[in-house]
């Protein structure tokens, strides 16, 4: 029996006693109305961020990108290519911060981790049988001892969205706790929630409280591997719930947008998003993360332009 | 606001205006000097800047004014009306080619921020014209019989909160059921209307069609009495609408009103609390509150005021005010000394009588007319702060227990133009809706504008329809 991550003391411990006792409180939360959630992501993405306020912000992107290679074709030299631009992701300018983790699947954990020896980037892995999640409980907890024994230092889970949407909401969070409890206390969780199988926003809120009463360190919008990953409305509805949760709780929760954003400007306007939401509590890599890989070198190109005052191109950055 | 994260200054560039160092009044298609010579200035409320010198229109102008009207309707109202639809769609586009033009112009002369000039009225306004264009060749289609025909000489007063909004709203359906305009724009916020004079020269509009005469309220005074025109539309203060009621009874002329407002937002237990915050803050603090419209009496149900109103505070608490060139301002500056020492001195009674005052920590600038956005907590309905029309970012909360008692509250008021219902439960929408006295009830948004849909006011917000089918009503002889 896993060991639930909320404390006896926790104010929300009763809410997780059963499985009707869970259903009526995550059915309980309020009711998100799409129309609304939608307009205040879209008028957030107003904003005008110029001059040293953009310079910040591409350096805080940048200093959040979790660095990502999730490829059948990976092999050992890949990923110590993808190491090394994690540590120094623009070699032409050494005042470029490093990436906040390297992020790949269990196998090449030992040799990301020596990619980035020293350096202080995270590496971090999808286990749990990422990314469809549909693999007995045993496997899933091997795939993330392996993991951790190997040395990551995060592991990114998939919940089990069938369990999720038939409304089987403690076997969700049971396997939660039980890879929070796999995961130990060397390597930080982040739960992914895969929302654009989730369909609505109401699951979407009640999966974030589900995954954060699990003892979830970050909670993550998707695996980058279906139509509908990371937007700013979904990004913004979990922004809501980690503030709600470390009012209700005083546990700080994570968020990760993972897939689909590719230029600097979205990653500004998701910045704004985190600052105008959740709060500067959440404005760094500890905090927030980017799940993204091409990411990296627009915001590198952006910097460039506003180093030099002029666009370099694709060939002034590394393809990997 | 956070500090990690200040956002640099975004300022729009004033430099796409032109603002002409004076301006007369448009008549018969001339800008020309008033007949006594008077003149006042607009300034800009951020700033107290004098940004144009402005003819003020007298009596004698007024009547020159309508005196063109009068000439221009018999060949205007006898234009096919696809012939006035193709005038009315040019100038739609050109109001959309010039927007950003337009959108600067009204945020420097009214004080509104620039996201909200660019982002709601310009959009608005364009759409109005293309909308009434669209019904100009089909009004034996509208439901008022066959071939309906036009009033006459429309003489127009409108209000500074949403200057070129309030003139397309009372100009295009006027225009596009054959009537001629004399309009008045308010004495604070006179430019965007002499820019759209110069639309209707860019548009090729007849002479004498649309006539625009800045001045202050003897300028409305006379226009509103003068004895040929044939209808009168207003939009502004309660008071003033009294005094148009009186002076147009026992005339001829049609008249519609459209006052003041203190609309009820109505959040029950089970809304979807951070889409309320933001209603409750557009309801508000869009235009700084000087909505007629403006959702100023929070109705929370009292289960759920603590986790509202912190919700609401911490919100606020992100509003950036400012500049309202600056494209990332939400809050700009109040639009007169005058209106400021208004809600200044309602704001000091509400704390008088012993409501609870707050405000997010918050700079206001120097120089210019700025109020911070204020909530007031403790309110009951005996309260004038619950009763009067502040016209400016103050909300007053009151709290109810039972749908009943949401509704009594909302409705206990003189004014009937707006109110909102914020909850996740479908049919307690309709029987709430269906109960509110308001022209307008949103349900799970607020402060929301088509140019399809009516609006107008029950009980001292006024009478008549403006938008939609019904808004041609007011200028058709039905």
């Amino acid at each position: 029996m896993p060991s639930s991550a909320l404390t006896a003391a926790h104010p929300l411990k009763d809410v997780t006693a059963s499985d009707s006792a869970l259903r009526r409180f995550l059915h309980g939360l309020p009711g998100v109305d799409a129309v609304g959630l939608e307009g205040r992501a879209a008028s957030l993405g107003t904003r005008s961020i110029k001059t040293t306020a953009k310079a910040y912000a591409i350096d805080l992107a940048i200093s959040m990108v979790d660095l990502t290679t999730l490829e059948g074709a990976d092999t050992p030299g890949k990923v110590r290519a993808l190491g090394a631009k994690a540590v120094k992701p623009d070699p032409t300018d050494r005042t470029t911060p490093s990436t906040a983790a390297v992020c790949v699947y269990p196998d090449m954990v030992a040799v990301a981790k020596e990619a980035v020896a020293g350096s202080g980037v995270k590496v971090a892995s999808v286990a749990t049988a990422f990314p469809a999640g549909r693999a007995p409980l045993t496997v899933k907890l091997a795939d993330v001892r392996e993991a951790v024994a190997a040395g990551a230092d995060e592991i990114d889970m998939v919940i089990d969205r069938g369990a999720f949407l038939a409304g089987r909401y403690l076997k969700v969070y049971d396997e939660i706790t039980a890879v929070k409890e796999a995961c130990g206390t060397s390597a930080r969780l982040k739960v992914i929630f895969e929302t654009g199988e989730l369909s609505t926003y109401d699951n979407i809120r009640r999966a974030s409280w589900l995954g954060m009463l699990a003892g979830a360190d970050f909670i993550k919008t998707s695996t980058g591997k279906v139509a509908v990953n990371a937007t700013p409305a979904n990004t913004l509805l979990m922004l809501e719930a980690v503030r709600d949760f470390r009012a209700q709780t005083g546990i700080q929760v994570g968020v990760k947008p993972a897939g689909g954003i590719r230029t600097s400007k979205d990653a500004v306007k998701f910045l704004v998003l985190v600052n105008e939401t959740a709060g500067e509590d959440w404005l760094d890599n500890h905090w927030f993360r980017f799940g993204a890989s091409s990411l990296l070198n627009d915001l590198l190109m952006q910097r460039q332009k506003l180093a030099t005052g002029r666009y370099s191109g694709p060939d002034y950055v590394t393809v990997d | 606001m956070a500090s990690v994260f200040a956002y640099a200054p975004a300022p729009e560039s004033r430099a796409i205006v032109d603002i002409a160092p004076s301006y007369g009044l448009f008549i018969d298609g001339e800008f020309v000097e008033a007949a006594d010579g008077k003149v006042f200035k607009t300034v800009s409320p951020s700033t107290e800047e004098v940004l144009s010198e402005i003819a003020q229109a007298g009596s004698e102008d007024v009547d020159r004014a309508v005196k063109a009207a009068r000439r221009a309707f018999e060949k205007w109202s006898a234009l096919p009306g696809s012939e006035r639809a193709k005038y009315l769609f040019r100038i739609a586009r050109i109001i959309q080619e010039r927007s950003r033009e337009l959108a600067v112009l009204e945020t420097l002369d009214n004080g509104k921020p620039i996201k909200e000039t660019r982002d709601a009225d310009l959009p608005l306004v364009a759409a109005h014209f293309f909308y009434y264009a669209g019904w100009a060749d089909k009004l034996d289609h509208a439901g008022f019989g066959a071939n309906p025909r036009p009033l006459g000489v429309a003489g127009q007063v409108i209000p500074w909160n949403f200057p070129l909004l309030m003139l397309a709203w009372k100009i295009a359906p006027a225009l596009a059921t054959g009537n001629t305009v004399v309009l008045k724009p308010a004495e604070t916020t006179p430019l965007s209307a002499l820019f759209f004079a110069d639309i209707c020269r860019q548009a090729g509009l007849p002479k004498g069609v649309v006539n625009i005469l800045p001045g202050y309220g003897d300028t409305g005074a006379a226009l509103v009495a003068h004895p040929d025109v044939n209808k009168v539309a207003f939009t502004g203060s309660t008071a003033v609408g009294k005094e148009i009621a009186r002076t147009v009874a026992g005339t001829r002329k049609k008249v519609t009103l459209e006052l003041g407002g203190k609309g009820a937002n109505i959040v029950f237990d089970d809304a979807p609390i951070d889409q309320a915050v933001e209603g409750i803050v557009n309801g508000i603090f869009f235009n700084q509150g000087q909505v007629c419209c403006a959702g100023s009496r929070l109705l929370v149900q009292e289960s759920i005021q603590d986790e509202l109103l912190d919700s609401l505070k911490r919100r606020l608490s992100t509003l950036r005010l400012g500049d309202p060139l600056d494209k990332n301002t939400d809050i700009g500056a109040i639009n007169s000394e005058e209106q400021l020492t208004r809600i200044t001195s309602l704001v000091e009674q509400g704390e008088a009588e012993g409501a609870e005052r707050w405000s997010p920590a918050c700079e206001l600038p120097e120089s210019g007319y700025w109020f911070a956005p204020t909530l007031f907590t403790n309110v009951t309905q005996a309260h004038r702060i619950a009763r009067d029309e502040i016209f400016g970012p103050v909300l007053s909360v009151l709290t109810f227990r039972t749908p009943d008692e949401a509704v009594a509250k909302a409705n206990n008021t003189p004014y009937g133009l707006s109110a909102g219902i914020w909850t996740e439960k479908g049919s307690r929408i309709l029987a709430v809706a269906n109960k509110l006295r308001a022209g307008v009830v949103w349900s799970n948004t607020f402060n929301k504008f088509d140019p399809t849909s009516p609006f107008g006011g029950y009980k001292e917000s006024g009478f008549g329809r403006e938008g939609g089918r019904h808004g041609l009503e007011a200028y058709l002889d039905v």
